[in-house]
């Protein structure tokens, strides 16, 4: 029974390519708003791992009152590689969201194999913070199929979501986007391709600048964030706010900004390279400008 | 010897008594039982999932669905009376 007024996403199946960060919270985002979704990752462990992390967040998203009440979760199943797609669940997916590492090399790969897989007209959907996406949409066969969406972490609680579309996204996959973000009861604002687009290329290196005023012993990290978040309405603070994104997968996003643009101050600070040298990766790992101790991520 | 449903009294008191000493634990301060934790100076709501994992772990119960709710978690005395009520087997229970 259930389901089919109940649930706003009951009849869709996504395919999330990556279980990191934000492979898992898409997945959650996902499942809490009864879409069934296909996690895939070659990282057996992060795979292994993955369920109970979405699990975790999904109840979380609950607790917080972030889910339609009505909501049956959807389905969750998790595989190695892409090729097990289609007949997972006997649903071919809806649409795929790619949520890999951000490495230009790494995300071309995904996309070209996906997009291989997948019928035509199938919405690809990147999660890339930083990479335009016309440079993604060469290596996939069919770039009209492919568009930027830029969920932010947590994406249950975040309810606005930066859309990107390239040169050659179609219309129809503009429209099948809105529709799925509309069953995930997400904002979207749409806006041109470019390296960063709006939100990464404002607030990257903006943390970038925070991480220097703290090597340079002007203020704590702490101090940073308390002044941002109370004279500037900066909800987290931009330090507490990296360590929330991962400290490596920041580094990776303003090289593909420094390389884009050009731009000096997108260049990752040294205390930022040597965090993530010493494996503080933030929240992920349990610290990084803050201690984590306890907490699941 | 398990709880005898009608002393639940002594039972939530122990519930309380703990959950005052995680609470002091893990965050520095001491609480009332009727105290917000959530209130204002309070704890992040972030928090709130780590108090239902230690509800969970430490007396061997399942919340979910409709028990998952931020006014549960809010002060000790409502954790205590949660895990009072899902301790029992409860016909016409808590909701999915
Ligand atoms: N962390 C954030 O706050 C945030 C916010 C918005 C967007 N993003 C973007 O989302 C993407 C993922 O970031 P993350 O923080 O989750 O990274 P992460 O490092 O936590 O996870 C990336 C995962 O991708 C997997 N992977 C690598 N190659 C793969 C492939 N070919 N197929 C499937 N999986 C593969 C890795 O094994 C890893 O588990 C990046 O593009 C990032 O820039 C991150």
């Amino acid at each position: 029974m259930a389901a089919e007024n109940g649930t706003p996403g009951a009849g869709r199946r996504l395919a999330v390519l990556g279980a990191g960060v934000m492979g898992s919270g898409i997945a959650a985002l996902a499942v809490g708003h009864g879409i069934a979704v296909s996690l895939i990752d070659p990282d057996r462990r992060r795979l292994a791992e993955a369920p109970a992390r979405i699990d975790h967040q999904v109840r979380m998203a609950r607790l917080m009152g972030a889910l339609p009440e009505e909501a049956v979760p959807g389905a969750l199943d998790t595989g190695p590689s892409p090729a097990d797609l289609p007949a997972a669940g006997g649903l071919a997916p809806t649409a795929v969201i790619e949520a890999v590492t951000e490495d230009a090399d790494a995300k071309a790969k995904a996309l070209a194999d996906v997009s291989a897989l997948v019928a035509p007209g199938t919405p690809i959907i990147s999660n890339t913070s930083s990479i335009p996406i016309d440079e993604l949409a060469l290596a996939t066969a069919r770039p009209v199929d492919l568009i930027g969406t830029h969920f932010m972490n947590p994406p249950y609680l975040i309810r606005t979501v930066e859309v990107i579309r390239g040169t050659h996204t179609g219309e129809a996959t503009l429209d099948a986007l809105r529709a799925l973000l509309a069953a995930l009861r997400r904002e979207p604002i749409v806006v041109e391709d470019a390296p960063g687009f709006v939100t990464s290329r404002i607030l990257h290196p903006m943390i970038n600048d925070a991480v220097r005023v703290v090597a340079a012993g002007t203020a704590s990290a702490e101090s940073v964030d308390r002044l941002m978040r109370g004279c500037l309405g900066h909800p987290t603070g931009p330090l507490r706010t990296a360590d929330l994104i991962g400290l490596d997968n920041l580094v990776d996003s303003l090289w593909v900004l420094h390389s884009r643009t050009g731009d000096e101050g997108c260049r990752p600070c040294d205390l930022l390279l040597e965090l993530v040298r010493a494996g503080h990766l933030g929240r992920k790992s349990g610290r990084g400008f803050y201690e984590y101790e306890g907490e699941q991520a | 010897m398990t709880t005898s449903s009608d002393q639940p009294v002594p039972e939530s008191s122990a519930v309380q008594t703990e959950m005052l000493g995680f609470l002091a634990k893990r965050t520095g301060t001491t609480w009332a039982t009727d105290a917000d934790v959530f209130g204002s100076g309070g704890l992040s709501s972030l928090f709130a999932m780590e108090l239902v994992v230690h509800l969970e772990k430490s007396y061997g119960i399942a919340i979910r669905g409709a028990d998952l709710r931020m006014e549960n978690f809010r002060t000790v005395r409502r954790m205590a009376a949660l895990v009072e009520r899902l301790r029992q087997p409860a016909p016409g229970g808590s909701g999915a």
